[in-house]
């Protein structure tokens, strides 16, 4: 179908601890990787979005031009969250969709390792006397007096509420969840951990927010993923081969948190993941039992037990027993996160929505080695930046 | 000058302490922030309503790394007092699994935060076990 846009080019730089190198080298490792995986350079690109979450002021997208390429393009610099490299790659995507270019190229960087823990807005403490600040005239940081702002925190109790609302939610059960991906991570030479653990030393490791210990949450590290989309006109004209390998973007989707009892106490994260998920189905004319592998937002364990339903993988309230019965592992009726999620592969912020998108993409192309899951034809990815905002898109092989 | 002042404007002190809501006086929507308009509605018209003092934890996490200053573990939940969410922490309670449930049965209580220079109390609120 005319119309359609494709995923030429795809590029992820290993994920874990890069000292020697910048944000900028980790983009232009990225931008490089996917520009040559897709038989492509600069001189062809035109529209170029780019996000680095940590330095938003920056203008990533400039830097990176200056030192792989300035041919004037315009640049689209994003920041949404966890959100950000998916929101740069649907940027692109919208330009081509548009018919205002023909190759665009979507980047995303983050240099986190050693970042520790993530927390929300708290300001410092007032000195001398008290007096009420900002939109609750709080007179001292709300962070851990009324709750936590904490991401480990936050999330822990969106797993939670799950637990409270259909139950069979367990500390043992989150934590099989995380057993999961890092058994799955010891496949992917490109994950920040490859270690499998088993369910006691997760279980007794140290306890960040309960339910969720250490090797339960995500990764901060290094790392940067891009990606090369091109319209349907000129990938005809583009290689057979190039055709062959270019994946189609069937959905792209991103939502925000739309407005519900208490998603403003804590982050609903889950329906506008219902609501992506919904457009997105919609827009690819498949349903989620046609997907062959789904790469989700496992920021933490808690996490990814309520985007199985979200998402429509199980029946609405029928995740517990939709993990319980194998079906997310590797050799399961839905694989989830393969690439060991980012529990083990790591979650440099903004590489993160691409990432996932380049894990997709090689398992539908035939390219990801051990880890293969046989036969993919169709796979979904998706992120959740708090604040909030949902990326989702489904890709699917070249017929 | 008053000897306590409350953490936060929603809470109020006194005899009989409560929290207050601002409530969307055409959907019902209702806020503890200031604000600019309905997210829900667009209207801009708010009232002042008090929040039921009893509510069951709909969700709970026990937070052990925190800002400075915050001491843990402590325990940071989500109450639902017969349909007004409340964020708060769980208080007077061992801060473990054992002790904090979901489901569990809750009420407001106050504690101090702390004195300032001037000798003027901060009284912060939770939920404890009922
Ligand atoms: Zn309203």
């Amino acid at each position: 179908m005319s119309g359609d846009v494709w995923i030429l080019g795809i590029h992820m730089t290993k994920f874990g601890k890069h000292p020697d190198k910048d944000t900028v080298d980790l983009a232009a490792d990225a931008a490089r990787g996917a520009l040559a995986d897709g038989g492509v350079s600069m001189k062809q690109m035109q529209i170029l979005a780019a996000g680095n979450l940590m330095a938003a002021s920056a203008g990533i997208g400039q830097q990176l031009q200056k030192q792989i390429g300035q041919t004037g393009i315009p640049v689209y610099n994003v920041a949404n969250a966890c959100a950000t490299g998916a929101t740069a790659l649907r940027t692109a995507i919208m330009a081509v969709k548009a018919g205002e270019a023909d190759f665009g190229l979507a980047v995303g960087v983050e240099k986190l390792a050693g970042a520790g823990l993530l927390a929300g807005g708290s300001r410092a403490q007032d000195d001398g006397s008290w007096s009420p600040r900002g939109r609750y005239g709080a007179v001292a940081p709300v962070d851990g007096r009324i709750g936590t702002e904490t991401m480990p925190g936050v999330f822990a109790q969106i797993g939670m509420e799950y637990g409270h609302r259909y139950g069979g939610t367990s500390f043992e059960l989150f934590a099989r969840i995380s057993e999961k991906n890092h058994a799955h991570s010891t496949l992917n030479p490109l994950a920040a951990y490859t270690k499998r653990m088993t369910l006691e030393q997760i279980m007794n490791d140290v306890m960040i927010a309960y339910p969720n210990t250490r090797p339960m949450c995500s990764a901060n590290c290094d790392g940067a993923a891009a990606a090369v989309v091109v319209s349907d006109a000129a990938l005809k004209k583009l290689s057979l081969e190039q055709q062959r390998r270019a994946v189609k973007v069937a959905a792209s989707v991103l939502t925000t948190d739309p407005w519900e009892e208490a998603c403003q106490i804590l982050p609903n994260v889950n329906t506008l993941t219902r609501n992506a998920a919904t457009r997105a189905y919609e827009q690819a004319g498949i349903g989620p039992d046609d997907l062959d592998l789904v790469e989700l937002h496992d920021c933490f364990a808690t996490a990814e037990l309520v985007h199985y339903d979200n998402l429509g993988l199980c029946e609405p309230g029928g995740a517990v027993d939709f993990f319980n019965s194998g079906a997310s592992w590797r050799d399961g009726k839905t694989p989830v996160n393969v690439s060991g999620g980012l529990e083990s592969k790591g979650h440099p912020i903004a590489a993160t929505g691409i990432a996932n998108i380049w894990e997709v993409c090689h398992h539908l192309r035939g390219e990801a080695g051990p880890r293969q899951i046989e036969g993919a034809r169709v796979g979904l990815a998706h992120v959740i930046g708090l604040g909030s905002a949902c990326g989702v898109h489904i890709l699917e092989r070249a017929a | 000058m008053a000897d306590s002042i409350p953490l936060v404007d929603y809470l109020v002190l006194g005899d009989d302490p409560h929290l207050i809501a601002h409530e969307c006086t055409s959907c019902g929507a209702r806020y503890f922030d200031r604000r600019n308009a309905c997210a829900a509605c667009e209207g801009t018209n708010f009232t002042d309503v008090e929040v039921p003092r009893e509510g069951v934890l709909k969700t709970f996490t026990i937070v052990s790394f925190a800002a400075p200053g915050i001491p843990v573990p402590f325990v940071a939940g989500v109450v639902d007092c017969d349909g007004t969410s409340v964020r708060a922490n769980v208080i007077n309670v061992d801060p473990d699994p054992e002790h904090v449930r979901l489901g569990m049965k809750v009420k407001l209580a106050t504690y101090s935060v702390g004195e300032d220079a001037n000798g003027v109390e901060a009284v912060g609120f939770g939920f404890e076990p009922v």
